[in-house]
C-alpha cells in the first residue's frame, strides 16, 4: 500500500496513509461531557494537521524537542505526530512527577516546547521555567483556571490549532507540511522516553521510527490486529507500552483508541468501550478479580452458590477450552451454560466481553489470579517487555499460556542468556542510545548490538523464558546452586496467608526464609477454626499457624523442585517474624518493597539462629509509633526446619531416557 | 468537535460593571423574639468579588447569609440587590433573581445521584410543563438535551464524572460538598453565597475547594460571598472581609488590614473583660 509519500516508515505518514484507507473507520474515541466522541482517521487527520502547521508558526523546527506532558487525552495524542510531522520529537513525560524531577528531564533533553494538559501542569512548568533556559512555548489543552495567565508564550490548543487552519487556507501550505512528512526517514529519532529510575538519574531512551514500526507491526500481526479493534488508553504517556499499545500499534494497525473521561473513571469506561485488547499490570488484574469477590460476599444466597459452582466448573474446563484441548460434551455443555449464567455478566461487568487478547507484564502475577481470567475464556497472555526494546522480548503465543513463563522471543528477537544467567536480546526494536549518555550506552548494549536486560531468567525446556529475579540481587549458595532470593519470594507470596517474606541464603549452607502472616486472612482463618489470639505476635507464634506454614514452604519447595536450575534453591528453615515489616520502621520502602540490608541488619540474631540450628530464639525489637515514638517489643520466635524434595528434573530425565 | 467555549455565568445583562455594587445591605437588623442575632449591620459586595464573612461562633454570620437569600425577614434596614431595594422575598425568588447558595451541613437529595442531584439545580430554568416533561416529547426533549448538556460542564469542571451515577449519600464528605457547589452553579448565579464551604474537610480536600471557588469567580464571573472559619483559606481566597462578633460589624476592609485590626484579633483571641 505505497502512497505518494514513498515508504511508511513514519508515523505522520502511517496517518496519511490511514485516512485515505480508513477515512471513515473510528481512530480515537473520548469520553467528555458524559458522552463518547468519536474522531474518524480523516477528522483527525484534520486536527493533527492543523495543530502541527500552527506548531511549526510558533517557531517549532525538525530537531526540536517537545515535552508532552499529561493524562491519556487525544489532543496529546495527536500531539505526537503533530510534533513528528514537522520532524520535532516529542519527550512524553510522567503527569504526576514532581517538579525537581521535571525539571532534570527537560533539562537534559533541552526541550524547546511544551505541550501540558491543564492548568496543574501549567502551573509546574512556570515555577521551574527559570531553570530552563531553552524552553520558550508552552502550549495547553484544557483552559479551566487559566483564563487570566497573561504570559505571551502560553497558548490554548484550540489558538494554536485555528491558527494553523488559517494558515493551511493559504496556497501551498499544505504542500508545504506534506513535504516536512516526506523528508522523515526511518532513521530518524522518532521519541525520547526516560526510565524511571530507581537507581540513578532518568536516562532517556532513544527509539527511531524503525525501531517502533518494526516492534508494533511484528507485534499488529502476533495477535491478529487490524483496524477493527479497540483498546483503550489509560496507562502513562510516558510509559513505553502505552506509547507502542496506543500510539505506534495503532496507526500501524489502523485500530481506534479510546481515552477514559477522567483517571478515576477508567473502570467504568472500560466496561462502556468493551477494548478487544487489553493491557495491564497484574495488580489491576488482582484488584478487580477482589473487587468481584467482595461484591459476591454481599450478594444472595442462591447467586453465590451459582457463581461459585460454574466457577469451579471454569477451573477445570475454562483453560482446557482455550488452549484447544480435548474436553468432554458434558463438560462443554456445563461450561456453556455457565458462560451464559456467570462468565458472560462477569465478563461484561469486566469490560472484557469482547477482549480478543489481554496481557500482563512487568512483575509476576499469581497464578491463581492469572488462572481465573482464563477459565473465564479470557485469552490474557503475558509478556516481557523493555523500553529498551520498543517493549517486546518475549510473550507468549496463543495456546502456549503458563502462569510462570513469560513466553517464546517476539518475531525478530534473539535471545541469548550469559553465564551468570542473565538475559540478553537482540531486535530491531532495539534503541538507539541513551540520550547524551555515551557510558550508559556502552554499558547496556554490546557493539553486536545485544542489550543487557539486567534479568536473571533461564529458556526452559519448551524455549520458554522464565525471569526468576533482577541479575545483581540472584546469589549462589556455597554448594554452588543459584539462589534467586525474589523469586523464592514472590512464590510464598502468592499464598494470600504471605504477606512478606524474605529470603536468605547467599554465601550460606541452604535457603532459610522469615515470614510475615498477612492479618487478615489468618485472623479470619483463626475465627473459623476457634483460634483464640490476643494479639499479632501471638497468632504469627502459633503452632497452627507454623503448620500452616510449613504446608505453603512444602508446596513451594515441590515448585522450586520441579524446575532444573533453581531445585537447589529449597527452603531447608523458616520462621515466622512477630511483628509486621513496617515502611514506618524502615523494614519496606514506601512502595512495599523490602529493604534487604536493613532487614539482615535488624533481625540478625534471627538469622543466626536460623543458621545455628537452634529451634527458638529470643529478641527483642525496636519499633516506631506512628506518632514517631519509640517503643519495643520482645518474643521467642520458634524456627521450624523443613523436608527437601528430590530435584525432579523432567527435562534432564528425559533425556537421559532418550540416550 | 472542539469543546465549545465555557459560560456557565447566565451573562444576565444587569447593567453592573465588574467593581460596581452588586448587593448592598444597610443597617440590617434581625431579632429573634428577644434575641438580637444581628443588628445594625452595612456593607456591600461587589459584582466580580469574593467577600468573605467572618467571625468567632454565633457572631451571625449565618444569619446574615439567610437575610441575603431571603430565607429570614430583617425586622429593620433594607437589601438592595442590582439596585433594587428587595421587599420581603422568599427563598425561591431570590434564586430566581440570580442568588444560590450552599448549606453548612450539606443538603442534597442523599438517595438521588449526583447527576440528578446537580439537575434539580436546573429545575427553576425549565420551562416545559408537567406534562410534555413527563412524555419527555419534542420541546421537552430538546431542553432536557441542552440542560443536561450544561449540567455535564459543571461536572466536567468540578471533576466529578466518576461519581456521576452515584447515589450522593454514599459519597465521602469532601465530594458532597462539591457536588452541592455543582448544584449551586447549575442555577447560573450571579451571586454565590456559600456557607462554610470548607467545613470538616482535611488539607487536600481544602485545596481542592479553594482552586474550586477561585476558578468559579474568574472563570465565570460569579460573585462570591463566603462564610469561612479557616481564616488562612480566607486571607488568600478573598478580595474583601467583614467581620462580624456578637451580631455586630467590628471590621471592613481587604485581608490583611482586618488582620492587623486590634478588634478583630480581640474578638478571635479574647480579651480580659
Amino acid at each position: 500500500m505505497a502512497t505518494d509519500t514513498g515508504a511508511l516508515d513514519t508515523f505522520p505518514k502511517f496517518l496519511l496513509d490511514n485516512a485515505k484507507k480508513f477515512g471513515e473507520r473510528p481512530a480515537m474515541r473520548h469520553k467528555d461531557f458524559g458522552i463518547w466522541q468519536t474522531w474518524t482517521w480523516a477528522e483527525m487527520l484534520e486536527e493533527i494537521r492543523n495543530f502541527s502547521v500552527g506548531l511549526k508558526a510558533l517557531g517549532l523546527k525538525r530537531g526540536d524537542k517537545v515535552a508532552v506532558v499529561g493524562s491519556n487525552r487525544p489532543r496529546l495524542y495527536w500531539s505526537f505526530c503533530a510534533i513528528q510531522a514537522i520532524g520535532g520529537v516529542p519527550i512524553p513525560v510522567y503527569a504526576d512527577s514532581v517538579a525537581e524531577e521535571m525539571t532534570y528531564v527537560l533539562q537534559h533533553a533541552e526541550v524547546r516546547f511544551a505541550i501540558v494538559q491543564d492548568q496543574e501542569q501549567v502551573d509546574k512548568l512556570l515555577s521551574i521555567k527559570d531553570e530552563l533556559p531553552a524552553l520558550e512555548t508552552l502550549v495547553y489543552d484544557w483552559q479551566r483556571g487559566l483564563g487570566d495567565y497573561e504570559e505571551p508564550f502560553l497558548h490554548h490548543f484550540g489558538e494554536v490549532q485555528a491558527e494553523g487552519k488559517k494558515l493551511l487556507a493559504q496556497s501551498g501550505a499544505e504542500a508545504e507540511w506534506l513535504a516536512g512528512i516526506n523528508e522523515g526517514k526511518g532513521a530518524d529519532l522518532s521519541v525520547m522516553l526516560y526510565t524511571s529510575g530507581t537507581t540513578g538519574k532518568p536516562k532517556g531512551v532513544m527509539l527511531s521510527y524503525d525501531n517502533l514500526v518494526v516492534s508494533s507491526q511484528n507485534a499488529n500481526k502476533f495477535d491478529n490486529f487490524d483496524e477493527t479493534d479497540e483498546i483503550i488508553a489509560y496507562l502513562p504517556l510516558a510509559w513505553v507500552g502505552d506509547h507502542i499499545f496506543s500510539y505506534g500499534q495503532s496507526m500501524t494497525a489502523g485500530y481506534c483508541v479510546c481515552c477514559p473521561e477522567s483517571p478515576d473513571t477508567v473502570t467504568e469506561n472500560r466496561r462502556e468501550i468493551a477494548p478487544t485488547y487489553f493491557f495491564a499490570p497484574p495488580r489491576v488484574f488482582e484488584g478487580l478479580l477482589t473487587e468481584i469477590m467482595v461484591r459476591m460476599e454481599d450478594a444472595g444466597n442462591f447467586k453465590k452458590k451459582m457463581f461459585n459452582y460454574f466457577l469451579d466448573v471454569a477451573k477445570q474446563t475454562g483453560e482446557r477450552i482455550l488452549n484447544g484441548e480435548a474436553v468432554s460434551l458434558m463438560e462443554r455443555l456445563k461450561y456453556k451454560l455457565g458462560e451464559f449464567l456467570v462468565y458472560g455478566p462477569l465478563k461484561n461487568r469486566l469490560g472484557m466481553t469482547r477482549m480478543k487478547v489481554g496481557y500482563t507484564a512487568g512483575e509476576a502475577i499469581g497464578p491463581e489470579i492469572f488462572k481465573f481470567y482464563r477459565s473465564l475464556g479470557l485469552n490474557l497472555k503475558q509478556l516481557y517487555g523493555q523500553t529498551e526494546a520498543s517493549v517486546y522480548i518475549t510473550a507468549q503465543p496463543d495456546g502456549q499460556i503458563s502462569a510462570d513463563t513469560v513466553g517464546t522471543p517476539s518475531p525478530d528477537v534473539e535471545i541469548e542468556i550469559a553465564d551468570n544467567g542473565e538475559v540478553l536480546y537482540r531486535s530491531p526494536g532495539v534503541f538507539m542510545g541513551y540520550y547524551k549518555n555515551e557510558d550508559a550506552t556502552k554499558e547496556t548494549k554490546t557493539a553486536e548490538g545485544w542489550v543487557h536486560t539486567g534479568d536473571a531468567g533461564f529458556l526452559d525446556s519448551k524455549g520458554h523464558l522464565r525471569i526468576i529475579d533482577r541479575a545483581k540481587d540472584v546469589g549462589k549458595l556455597n554448594n554452588g546452586s543459584m539462589f534467586p532470593p525474589k523469586y523464592i519470594e514472590n512464590k510464598l507470596k502468592f499464598f494470600p496467608n504471605i504477606k512478606e517474606a524474605v529470603a536468605i541464603g547467599d554465601g550460606r549452607d541452604y535457603v532459610a526464609v522469615m515470614l510475615n502472616i498477612d492479618l487478615q486472612p489468618v485472623a479470619n482463618w483463626a475465627e473459623r477454626n476457634n483460634i483464640a489470639y490476643a494479639s499479632y505476635q501471638e497468632l504469627a507464634n502459633h503452632p497452627m499457624v507454623y503448620d500452616m506454614m510449613a504446608e505453603h514452604v512444602d508446596q513451594v519447595n515441590l515448585d522450586l523442585a520441579s524446575e532444573e536450575r533453581v531445585a537447589g534453591a529449597q527452603i531447608s528453615r523458616f520462621l515466622v517474624l512477630h511483628k509486621e515489616l513496617d515502611a514506618d520502621d524502615g523494614e519496606l520502602t514506601r512502595t512495599m518493597k523490602v529493604r534487604r540490608s536493613l532487614i539482615n541488619e535488624r533481625y540478625d540474631a534471627l538469622i543466626d539462629a536460623l543458621y545455628d540450628g537452634s529451634n527458638e530464639k529470643h529478641v527483642e525489637t525496636e519499633v516506631v509509633f506512628e506518632d514517631g515514638r519509640k517503643g519495643s517489643i520482645s518474643a521467642t520466635v520458634q524456627i521450624r526446619d523443613v523436608e527437601l524434595h528430590e530435584p525432579l528434573h523432567q527435562s534432564g530425565a528425559m533425556k537421559e531416557a532418550a540416550q | 468537535m472542539n469543546a465549545p467555549a465555557m459560560n456557565l455565568h447566565s451573562g444576565r445583562d444587569d447593567g453592573i460593571a465588574v467593581g460596581e455594587e452588586l448587593l448592598s445591605v444597610s443597617n440590617v437588623t434581625l431579632r429573634f423574639g428577644g434575641v438580637t442575632a444581628i443588628s445594625d449591620i452595612s456593607f456591600d459586595i461587589l459584582k466580580g468579588e469574593i467577600r468573605a464573612i467572618i467571625g468567632p461562633n454565633g457572631a451571625g454570620k449565618t444569619s446574615m447569609l439567610n437575610v441575603i437569600n431571603g430565607f429570614y425577614h430583617p425586622q429593620e434596614g433594607t437589601i438592595k440587590f442590582r439596585g433594587e431595594e428587595r421587599s420581603r422575598m422568599r427563598p425561591y425568588e431570590a434564586a430566581a433573581s440570580g442568588i444560590a447558595r450552599t448549606f453548612q451541613n450539606v443538603a442534597l437529595f442523599t438517595g438521588m445521584s449526583t447527576l440528578d442531584n446537580i439537575m434539580s439545580g436546573r429545575s427553576l430554568k425549565m420551562n416545559k410543563n408537567f406534562l410534555t416533561q413527563m412524555f419527555y416529547y419534542g420541546p421537552a426533549r430538546d431542553e432536557e438535551i441542552a440542560h443536561r448538556r450544561r449540567v455535564e460542564e459543571i461536572i466536567d469542571f468540578l471533576e466529578i464524572a466518576h461519581i456521576r451515577r452515584q447515589p450522593v449519600g454514599k459519597l465521602p464528605y469532601g465530594l458532597q460538598k462539591r457536588v452541592e457547589l455543582g448544584r449551586a452553579l447549575a442555577l447560573e448565579p450571579d451571586l454565590l453565597l456559600l456557607d462554610e464551604p470548607m467545613a470538616g474537610m482535611n488539607l487536600e480536600e481544602k485545596e481542592d475547594m479553594s482552586r474550586f471557588i477561585v476558578d468559579v469567580n474568574q472563570q465565570f464571573g460569579t460573585t462570591i460571598a463566603l462564610i469561612e472559619h479557616d481564616m488562612g483559606v480566607v486571607m488568600d481566597l478573598a478580595d474583601r472581609v467583614v467581620v462580624l462578633d456578637y451580631g455586630k460589624k467590628i471590621a471592613d476592609g481587604e485581608p490583611n488590614e482586618v488582620q492587623a485590626d486590634q478588634n478583630v484579633i480581640d474578638a478571635y483571641l479574647g480579651v480580659p473583660h
